[in-house]
């Protein structure tokens, strides 16, 4: 395969939905053997134009040119015959069907097959299997595996179709960092058998250790596009966003004097987590992390009610409080905001303020238990303009908004109750760059006000930007406090990995 | 830690216990044997055997219909009124016609005809229309059956075409020591139908499509399966296979009843259930739905042995209806828990 020559090439694709450009003129080449980001915050236009390029939507102008072909409008079967695969963030697999059926069954269709043979699939499997040199057990139904290995199972698939160009969609999203590192050795074996990979994403870091190339989209156009090497971080955040954010580390200091808010000793749950002592003082922010199935997750459970810890104690402002349900932790004070914002912390079809005020109901209630709905009124406003929700207005139901909007509406919903302890799981996860800055910004500014806060997370960054502290869990124990001049990227790094 | 040993003992039980609980409903079916047996001597006889039989052959076609439906994803619940609908018609139109006056087969051939047509009717509302299948094939049972009553008859015929009056007294085996205790030649038939099916499902692509449908309907359309078509196909099918066992149960009992099936159709979907079918879709196999049919055939006929009143009979179907839908739930829970602890010690090791 000749280096130079581009796999694919797009141009001047332009797409209006309604009035609106979600693209205009824009161009994207793709030469083989390279990994290509495609970075943009959200609605920035990333996900139309891999829609456009995959055939799944008809652009109003421009010409894509793949192989020897040239296209004005692409469908979906030329885009998989031309060798373009997209691996959407869901990798639209068969939860209740085998890897190795899930891996072979689409080019079996391409091929107009009727019947199928099992051993044939396995055959079909564990020839890209052995070709990517990963471990996938080929028989497992997809249900059961990890998200990792069903990420793995869809860029098999991809590959078994003869990819020559694979679009990921946000691929690392659902992925702890050790899972990321694996992918990325699997993308650098791809690389050099002449697979083209493009990533869409919106995370600085992975899109400038990853990529030979990027193109920066911003309100579907695009603002640079040139070789990776050209870029630093601050300099894409600036394409990106179109305005210098300032990354500080928090230094406010006066919270250690301070009496803690939060007291926890010796905290344990048998088989997840045991001998959990910290504490949190207002005016802190606390990160806690650790690698996926280290009891991170659990310990933000049980303080909160949900699977209670079997020994220990905890302490809110000095008083000893028992915590055995939702109900009891809520009463304490504390709020936790889930990992999942979707499934378990909003009701979606649900209005903007009915969501805001669902986790204060018993505060907002007069006489006879009645909701007294100018109060709530306000309350819900008062929050949402606190959080800067960009909305039409707050009836309309929380569906409606974007993804980092969305997450506000998680965040205000429990700062409608102004707990004194907020335990947030992966608070930006999924966020683009300007709306995960300010999330962590509105999060500094409440432990200024004396609020206690608690980040659970594996994003490195996103700790060492709002966290003042941050203990690191591994195999069911706090293994290291980390803070001050000891809190940097490598000694968190450092400490997960031990 | 104690968990590789009891990891290894579950992968035994979950091997025995089967894909779809095959391995459980024959355990079922084994005690309520031994169980009834012994209170009841008189079950241990060829009797037993040629009576449940006779209740599953019909059944059993019912159920290949439910179970393809219910692997898509969807749940018919118009079956029944597809198998009266055709096999009261095939009797109207032979006692008045002639038409299938000799021969069993050209009837039967009639009422396949019919139900494709009337699972054209499911297909155009739930594969174009993009119904929910339960509304829509509630809508369509009660049309169909409407039509029926309005149309073709009310009358109960006892009179047949002798083609399929011969074919009702064919017997493959006749129990002589009780009285009426036969068994019908169609059970031949009947299994041949489940085999079929059985092969459709496992080794077409037609098969894995209607699994993977029922599995993530829009990644199937990604994969390039042809969705609508596919769903189309299922309601023909569904359609075809429950005007083959209307035909059946119409020959069996030799009385043509229009006011018949239609109700009945709990019994078999609480043997597709039973058999490990998701009501959610994508998972389920024929032999757990042919032991499902048997277990719910061998309770029923247990109970009237028992001399319990058919009322409880009901309160049974609908109590294992819940037993086999408890059931998915809590597998489906303990898999979730067991990825949990399996993600941790991979995350510890």
């Amino acid at each position: 395969m000749s280096g130079d020559h581009p796999l694919l090439v797009a141009q001047g694709i332009s797409k209006h939905f309604g009035g609106v450009a979600a693209l205009d003129d824009v161009s994207l080449e793709v030469r083989p053997g390279e990994v290509h980001c495609i970075a943009g915050e959200n609605g920035s236009g990333k996900s139309t134009l891999i829609k456009i390029i995959s055939g799944v939507v008809t652009p109003d102008a421009g010409v894509i040119e793949v192989g020897c072909e040239t296209y004005r409008h692409l469908t979906p079967r030329q885009a998989i015959g031309a060798g373009i695969e997209v691996i959407f963030q869901d990798f639209s697999l068969f939860p209740n069907l085998t890897v190795a059926e899930n891996i072979a069954v689409s080019s079996l269709i391409a091929h107009g097959r009727r019947t199928v043979r099992p051993p044939e699939l396995r055959r079909i499997a564990r020839a890209v299997i052995e070709r990517i040199g990963v471990d996938l057990d080929l028989d497992a139904r997809v249900e059961d595996l990890s998200v990792a290995d069903r990420q793995l199972t869809a860029i098999c698939r991809a590959l078994a179709q003869d990819a020559r160009i694979i679009f990921m969609d946000e691929p690392t999203t659902a992925l702890t960092w050790r899972e990321v590192r694996a992918l990325f050795q699997i993308v650098a074996s791809l690389r050099e058998s002449g697979v083209a990979l493009v990533f869409v994403s919106h995370k600085i870091e992975e899109v400038l250790r990853i990529s030979q190339r990027i193109t920066v989209l911003r309100n579907g156009k695009v603002v640079v596009s040139g070789e990776a090497a050209e870029f630093d971080r601050p300099a894409l955040i600036r394409a990106m966003t179109g305005r210098m954010l300032s990354e500080r580390r928090p230094s406010d200091t006066n919270w250690r004097e301070m009496p803690p808010i939060l007291e926890v000793q010796g905290l344990g749950l048998g088989g997840y987590f045991e001998g959990v002592t910290f504490d949190v003082r207002p005016g802190e922010v606390l990160g806690v992390t650790g690698l996926l199935g280290s009891g991170r997750t659990e310990i933000a459970e049980a303080l909160f009610g949900v699977r209670p810890a079997d020994t220990g104690t905890v302490r809110v402002n000095g008083q000893p409080v028992v915590v055995n349900s939702v109900r009891d932790a809520v009463r304490a004070g504390f709020g936790y905001v889930p990992a999942d914002r979707l499934s378990e912390g909003l009701f979606l079809d649900q209005s903007i303020a009915r969501n805001v005020i669902a986790g204060s109901l018993d505060l907002l209630v007069g006489r006879l238990n009645l909701l007294r709905q100018s109060v709530a009124d306000r309350v819900a406003q008062t929050t949402l303009t606190d959080l800067r929700v960009k909305m039409s207005s707050s009836r309309a139901p929380v569906r409606s908004l974007s993804g980092g909007n969305q997450q506000r509406v998680v965040l205000a919903k429990w700062l409608a109750r102004s707990p004194r302890i907020l335990i947030l799981n992966s608070p930006t996860v999924g966020v683009d760059v300007g709306s995960k800055h300010e999330i962590l910004e509105m999060l500094r500014a409440k432990s200024r006000e004396g609020m206690g806060i608690i980040v659970i997370s594996d994003d490195v960054p996103e700790l060492l930007e709002v966290c003042h502290r941050v203990l690191v869990v591994r195999r069911g124990r706090i293994v290291a406090e980390l803070t001050g001049d000891g809190l940097t990227e490598k000694t968190i790094l450092d400490e997960l990995a031990a | 830690m104690s968990t590789v040993p009891s990891a290894a003992r579950r992968l035994r039980i979950s091997r025995l216990r089967g894909s779809n609980n095959e391995g459980v409903l024959v355990v079922a079916i084994a005690v309520l044997a031994t169980v009834v047996g012994l209170v009841s001597p008189s079950f241990w006889s060829v009797a037993t055997l040629l009576n449940v039989g006779t209740n599953s052959l019909e059944n059993a076609v019912f159920a290949m219909a439910v179970l393809i439906v219910m692997v898509s994803g969807g749940i018919d619940v118009s079956f029944m009124a597809i198998g009266i609908f055709a096999g009261y018609s095939v009797i109207v139109l032979g006692n008045a016609t002639g038409i299938a006056a000799d021969s069993a087969w050209l009837g039967f051939m009639i009422a396949i005809a019919i139900g494709l047509a009337l699972g054209l009717l499911n297909a155009f509302a739930i594969a174009v229309l993009r119904l929910p299948t339960l509304i829509a094939t509630l809508g369509t049972q009660t049309i169909i059956r409407g039509v029926m009553l309005a149309f073709i008859g009310r009358k109960v015929i006892p009179d047949y075409p002798p083609g399929l009056e011969s074919l009702s007294t064919t017997y493959l085996f006749t129990d002589y020591a009780a009285i009426a205790t036969r068994l019908n030649v169609m059970i031949v038939p009947s299994i041949v139908i489940c085999i079929v099916v059985s092969l459709m499902l496992r080794y077409t692509l037609v098969g894995r499509g209607i699994f993977a449908i029922g599995g993530d309907a829009e990644s199937a359309r990604r994969a390039g399966f042809p969705v609508t078509r596919l769903r189309v196909l299922i309601y023909l099918m569904a359609g075809a296979l429950a005007a083959t066992a209307g035909m059946m149960h119409v020959t069996q009992v030799r009385l043509a009843n229009p006011y018949e099936l239609v109700g009945g159709e709990l019994d078999v979907i609480a043997a597709v259930v039973l058999g490990g079918a998701s009501i959610f879709g994508g998972k389920g196999s024929v032999s757990g739905t042919v032991l499902g049919v048997v277990l719910i055939a061998l309770i029923n006929y247990s109970l009237i042995l028992l001399g319990v009143p058919g009322a409880w009979q009901r309160a049974a179907v609908g109590a294992l209806l819940l037993i086999g839908v408890s059931a998915q739930a809590l597998s489906a829970a303990g898999r979730h828990r067991r990825g949990t602890i399996v993600q941790a010690e991979e995350a510890a090791a």
